[in-house]
């Protein structure tokens, strides 16, 4: 480590120590990129942002370890360059973004459902818990089973369990070839194709349903991808490349609208979310994510939700009336509770930022 | 204590206990009899053995809240047990502690095709899971090498792998959701039926937590479609290096194959006594490569992956071309473990994984250790994923050879944690490999994993003693392991 990430990093733990010996609260930023998500912390704040770097990276092991700080552009393109990439697809929502921030809120992209989501590729990663301690848990490999693994317990945490330092991902390879597909459907049409398509070892890389127009993106070798093509139909977009990342960006057209957006996350399978309930909803991850605008507080669309066994974020702009997160039941918040108290016994770290007390 | 206050020790805490239990469990199912305990007192790492108190065996979610709910309100330890099939003595009982036998949760209840899921009990074991979908061109992916055996709850336990995790990740990739039952006897899911959770991902630490921090009862295991095609590849080496070089080469290339598996010498042979898959006794190294995925995918994936093979001096390359010498092929080397059992009487398996490119090195310096050791080491290599299984095969009833087995595994280990890799890749700590976890994780670290026990589990009732070594312990192991203040192999490079 150079000298002065070493510097760095060990002023970064004196932070944290004195911060737990004063009960001060901590806001833990980096790029501020994902500053809209999850719900407001106070705090003094501890900036992530100059704990930059890529440590290690060998195409051949599949792995890259990285310091939080690290812009996110700035990994994606060091792997391009050796034609690998992260399987989760990550979204930055800004050229901010950084590694760190990517893990702690855990969001994945289009290709989650096919390839995996962020936790699935966190390998190991080195963190400061709530008494100032700097701990390492897990490695730089894909097969690790001594002790609770911790490094994934991390992701989506948000911070509220450690201040991550260092994270290795497992990474993948680009696809050879990748085409998209546009066919008209509606949710019901959309729901038959893809479970059809998904008991078949099909190419599928990603889906979106917007405006009774479904997306289906092929990634691999050409010749799976073509002959996956054929089995399909539909006719081949053009600027698709153009058209994922705007709509994992939220730079889509749909996403143009001030109002409280809503992640609504189900099983696959669960029906269309009425309309009474939230209108216009694009559909991603081959029915797993759903997407809205609605002013309401979600509590009618959550408690449908919840029976057909997911969750409701408010992913933007929530209003005075709404949880951002969707509540737990009273024994899983319960030892979450339990479970933020044992890495970070005063509450300093992110507090508040998934639930009250959390 | 002397035997005799060991006995009544027992005898006291079977009458508070017994009672309590009969209220909701009939007596068939709560076994006291020495003879009938015999069968709970070990896991498949038969050299550690105990006696539980005694061993419950329940049958539905309430019997096992109820058994919490006793052994809570009397302090009394609960290990729980699927088949057995451990390597780590992770569920052999504690001394006065309750056997928790989930051998009748054997039910799959529900299969989702559309959703492509499947709820089922923790007995079901591994393989009647993909059994069960297979009519619908369906399966669970991890396949740990016991898997006729073993059950999906263990599996969760461990954080189980297989042969093809690299391209289909361990168990903790392929399931969604988790019932389980807590130390207090209280009901919890974790995970969703859909693809993320709210609130943390309890999911990543309950999998491989040993059954130290819940009692897993319901588990939604995830469902993949069957490959298309799947080709089966075997090459022969004359180097470990050259071995080593053609794994590295081939994932460098884009490729990641289904399985992809490393054979040494002694192994090859060994394996091909016992077998007659037709493996080439003359070589060094064999590779095993599985490549799946559409039929067009395979047939171009496979041409790359034959020139790289003979580019880097691969010879006796056979390629399977239907299900059968497919079969052939993986059936030699699941067979491994039986295979080496005839070389010796007793076969201490080693779990630690590294980073790929430490192969070769790692590999000759097994090699040194054992002849300074005196015995002999086969390897056996999750190439892909850098799993190693070297095996050390001794005889324990020589008590000698039994000290320097334990004693090289130890040094095997270190040599893992030395390059960047970790104590074990599957097959879980237990209590066979606890010290070693002293060689991996310092004090602080230590803490934050009892630490987060104490958030699952107050009274550290779940499977005590197990996967985290206390601080006391790892003291004096350490003390004991410091090679007179040296750093252990320092003509190593560093990773």
């Amino acid at each position: 480590m150079s000298v002065s990430m070493e510097h760095l990093q060990l002023s970064l733990v004196e932070k944290v120590e004195n911060a737990f010996q004063n009960q001060t609260p901590l806001a833990i930023k980096a790029g501020g990129s994902k500053r809209f998500y999850g719900r407001a912390v106070e705090g003094e704040s501890l900036s992530l942002s100059s704990y930059r770097g890529i440590i290690n990276y060998e195409p051949s092991e599949l792995v890259i370890t990285a310091r939080a700080g690290t812009p996110l552009l700035e990994i994606e393109k060091v792997l391009a360059e050796q034609g690998q990439m992260l399987a989760f697809e990550p979204p930055s929502f800004s050229p901010d973004a950084t590694l760190g921030g990517t893990i702690a809120c855990g969001l994945s992209g289009p290709r989650r459902p096919y390839s995996g989501a962020v936790r699935d590729y966190v390998l190991g990663a080195t963190i400061i818990n709530g008494r100032g301690e700097l701990l390492k848990f897990g490695g730089q490999v894909m097969k690790n089973v001594a002790g609770y693994d911790v490094s994934r317990l991390m992701t989506g945490a948000q911070g509220t369990l450690g201040v991550l330092l260092d994270i290795s991902l497992m990474v993948v390879p680009k696809p050879a070839y990748e085409e998209t597909l546009s066919l008209t459907a509606d949710h019901a049409h959309m729901q038959q194709l893809l479970s059809e398509l998904g008991r078949q070892p099909m190419p599928v890389s990603a889906t979106a349903l917007i405006d009774n127009q479904l997306h289906i993106r092929l990634s691999g070798a050409a010749s799976g991808v073509l002959a996956a093509k054929q089995r399909i139909g539909g006719e081949s977009l053009t600027d698709a490349d153009l058209f994922w990342h705007q709509l994992n960006e939220h730079r889509h057209p749909f996403f143009t609208c001030s109002d409280p957006l809503w992640r609504v996350s189900l099983p696959p399978a669960a029906p269309a979310i009425p309309s009474h309930l939230l209108t216009n909803v694009l559909v991603e991850w081959g029915g797993a994510a759903r997407w809205g605008f609605s002013v309401s507080s979600g509590k009618e669309l959550r408690e449908w939700v919840m029976e057909q066994g997911g969750h409701v974020t408010c992913f933007r702009n929530p209003n005075d009336i709404s949880e951002v997160f969707n509540p737990l039941t009273p024994a899983l918040f319960k030892l979450s509770q339990r479970l933020k108290h044992s890495f970070d016994p005063h509450q300093i770290l992110n507090p508040g930022r998934l639930y009250d007390g959390i | 204590m002397p035997d005799s206050c060991v006995d009544k020790q027992r005898e006291y805490l079977l009458s508070k206990l017994y009672p309590e239990l009969h209220k909701a469990i009939p007596a068939k199912a709560i076994l006291t009899s020495i003879e009938e305990l015999r069968v709970y007192e070990c896991d498949a790492f038969t050299t550690m053995r105990q006696l539980p108190l005694l061993t419950v065996l329940p049958d539905s979610i309430d019997q096992v809240i109820h058994v919490m709910r006793c052994c809570y309100d009397l302090d009394i330890p609960v290990v729980a047990r699927g088949a057995g099939t451990g390597l780590t003595a992770g569920s052999m009982p504690v001394e006065n502690g309750v056997l928790l036998g989930m051998s009748k949760f054997t039910r799959i209840h529900d299969i989702d095709l559309h959703n492509r899921t499947a709820l089922i009990e923790p007995g079901v074991r591994n393989k009647a899971v993909s059994d069960a979908v297979a009519p619908y061109n369906l399966y669970f992916a991890p396949d740990p090498s016991s898997q006729l055996a073993c059950s999906v709850g263990g599996n969760v336990a461990e954080n189980a792998g297989g042969v093809h995790c690299l391209k289909y990740g361990l168990t903790v990739h392929n399931i969604l959701e988790l019932d389980i039952v807590t130390a207090e006897g209280e009901r919890v899911t974790i995970g969703a039926a859909a693809l993320d959770a709210a609130g943390y991902d309890l999911m990543a630490i309950l999998t491989g937590s040993e059954g130290l921090l819940g009692i897993v009862v319901a588990i939604r295991v995830k469902l993949l479609p069957k490959p298309a095609s799947a080709r089966v590849l075997l090459a022969a080496f004359s180097s470990i290096e050259d071995a080593g070089n053609a794994i590295a080469e081939i994932i460098g290339n884009g490729i990641i194959p289904a399985g992809l598996e490393m054979i040494d010498q002694t192994g090859i042979c060994a394996i091909e006594e016992l077998m007659h898959a037709g493996y080439p006794t003359e070589a060094a190294a064999v590779i095993i490569c599985e490549l799946d995925g559409s039929i067009e995918e395979v047939e171009e994936e496979l041409g790359r992956v034959i020139s790289i093979l003979e580019q880097l001096n691969g010879f006796d390359i056979q390629v399977s071309d239907n299900e059968a010498e497919s079969q052939r092929i993986w059936a030699a080397r699941k067979a491994a473990f039986p295979a080496l059992a005839r070389l010796a009487p007793d076969n201490y398996i080693m779990d630690g994984t590294i980073p790929r490119r430490a192969l070769a090195q790692v590999w000759k310096t097994i090699n040194a250790l054992a002849a300074e050791y005196d015995l002999l080491v086969v390897n056996v290599f999750h190439a892909g994923d850098g799993n190693m299984h070297p095996s050390i095969l001794f005889d324990a009833s020589c008590e000698d050879q039994h000290r320097r087995a334990e004693e090289l595994g130890t040094r095997i280990l270190e040599l893992c944690v030395q390059v960047g890799g970790t104590i074990s890749g599957e097959h879980g700590i237990g209590l066979e490999k606890i010290n070693q976890m002293c060689l991996q994780f310092n004090d602080a670290e230590l803490r934050q994993f009892h630490a987060l026990k104490k958030a699952f589990d107050e009274k550290s009732l779940l499977n005590p003693g197990k996967q985290i070594p206390t601080l006391a312990r790892c003291a004096e192991f350490n003390h004991m392991h410091v090679h007179r203040g040296e750093m252990p192999f320092p003509d190593l490079e560093r990773f």
